[in-house]
């Protein structure tokens, strides 16, 4: 590996530890984030009222939760970067963008997957959902998976928001539409993980390959395009 | 003495404006120059360019030898350019924010306590969050964050903006320490009687030139 890889490396590095101590420090997620997602599925059951639509709805309503909660820590990831000026001092510096790209979307990719866990608990326990052994290792992998893309997406737009007036309300409007193929695909996956509708496990794993195409391609346009779109 | 800032005839465009108008500037290692003119005269755009995040449009310009107009990004790892914001994360503690800075430096346990101790914001500061400190050391905190960044030249823009008097003479006593120790300090500011104690020589830049 080239020196200059390993400085890269060095720096996602520094950065995700930093994103995670920040959380460590104010505790946002598990104070705030955790239980707004957690009201979210109870009122989904509240809404729907109904054990049967529950457990076939249940992965769509964990991953539409995830996607709310995830707004939620993406505007707070960029938020802690903007209150001093601190991603500017970093672009100001001359610290590799990409490198900075890739420590934030780890560290929002360390939260999602935690929330995520979290909101299949709550699914299970909440919904009566019922998995397999070999179910459950799909939902793990999904989860995994699925985590990377949104990871990566919402960190591209995340910081394409976070220097435009009306950043709260810009970014769902950019990401959610462009998150959709990774709703789909990781709704589906989940669907033959829970066994809903009657669905086999060996039905998701397609599912998870186009999960794992958008998160390739995610990471890839992220670490190239972060730099110039913060830039601009 | 060396030249670190050589600029020659430099105008520099800020969207379809002229930001820097023929500007002609040289500072040596270890000075302190002040640049002092009315708002909009262009102090902020000439900090921006010697820091390598504005590109010259014509002249020519050097920084610590490196070429503006063909190699500026490779500027911006040697300078350090502190203007209304402190570049701090509120929710990390003084001794975190460093680390994060020697982290993507590689500067080691030992200039980090170096840095602090030499801003005085070691001891019971260090485990104190950025949040709960006051706008004094918060700024202190900053200047240390570019000496563990090893920034050869300190590009500061209004320095002194919201501090208090006590501060105020603290930063400059702090400045005049770390051109002591090899660093080489840039510094616009509308606090020209203050200023002109601290600086060791004054620019003056008006309509975009420098006189």
């Amino acid at each position: 590996m080239s020196s200059t890889a390993i400085k890269k490396r060095g720096i996602a590095i520094a950065v995700a530890r930093k994103d995670l101590t920040i959380e460590w420090n104010s505790r946002i997620l598990v104070n705030q984030v955790a239980p707004f997602a957690a009201i979210v599925m109870v009122l989904f059951a509240f809404a729907l009222d109904n054990d049967g639509i529950l457990q076939r709805v249940a992965p769509g309503l964990v991953w539409l939760a995830t996607l709310f909660s995830m707004l939620v820590v993406i505007q707070r990831s960029f938020t802690v970067e903007s209150a001093d000026g601190a991603l500017d001092a970093l672009r100001v510096a001359g610290v590799d963008m990409g490198a900075i790209f890739v420590g934030k979307a780890i560290a929002l990719m360390v939260q999602l997957f935690v929330l995520e866990l979290l909101l299949v608990a709550t699914a299970v326990v909440l919904y009566g959902v019922e998995m397999t052994m070999a179910g459950f290792c799909e939902a793990i992998v999904t989860l995994v998976v699925a985590t990377v893309g949104l990871g990566s997406v919402g960190t591209l737009y995340g910081g394409l928001a976070a220097g435009a007036r009306g950043r709260e309300t810009l970014l769902p409007l950019l990401l959610l539409p462009v998150v959709a193929p990774v709703l789909i695909g990781a709704t589906r996956a989940t669907e033959a993980a829970f066994g809903s509708g009657g669905t086999t496990v060996s039905e998701g794993w397609p599912w998870i390959g186009l999960l794992l195409v958008f998160a390739v391609l995610f990471c890839a346009v992220g670490t190239v395009a972060f730099g110039p779109l913060v830039d601009e | 003495m060396d030249t670190v800032i050589e600029l020659s005839g430099v105008v520099a465009v800020l969207g379809q404006f002229p930001a820097l108008a023929g500007v002609d500037l040289t500072v040596q290692r270890g000075e302190i120059v002040l640049l002092q003119g009315p708002n909009g005269a262009g102090k902020t755009s000439l900090l921006r360019v010697c820091a390598g995040l504005m590109p010259i449009e014509r002249g020519t310009g050097h920084v610590l030898g490196i070429d503006l107009a063909t190699n500026r990004e490779a500027i911006r790892s040697r300078v350090g350019l502190l203007g209304h914001t402190n570049g701090l994360y509120l929710d990390l503690t003084v001794m975190q924010n460093l680390q994060f800075w020697a982290s993507t430096v590689a500067a080691t346990a030992s200039e980090v306590s170096t840095a602090m101790a030499t801003m005085r914001i070691d001891g019971r500061l260090a485990g104190v969050k950025a949040s709960q400190l006051s706008a004094g050391q918060r700024r202190r905190c900053a200047l240390a964050s570019l000496i563990v960044r090893r920034a050869e030249i300190w590009l500061l823009d209004e320095p002194h903006a919201g501090l208090d008097a006590a501060g105020r003479d603290e930063l400059d006593a702090l400045l005049r320490s770390a051109v002591g120790s090899g660093a080489t300090v840039v510094l616009a500011s509308h606090e020209r009687d203050r200023a002109l104690g601290l600086a060791t020589r004054t620019v003056t830049i008006d309509g975009g030139g420098a006189a």
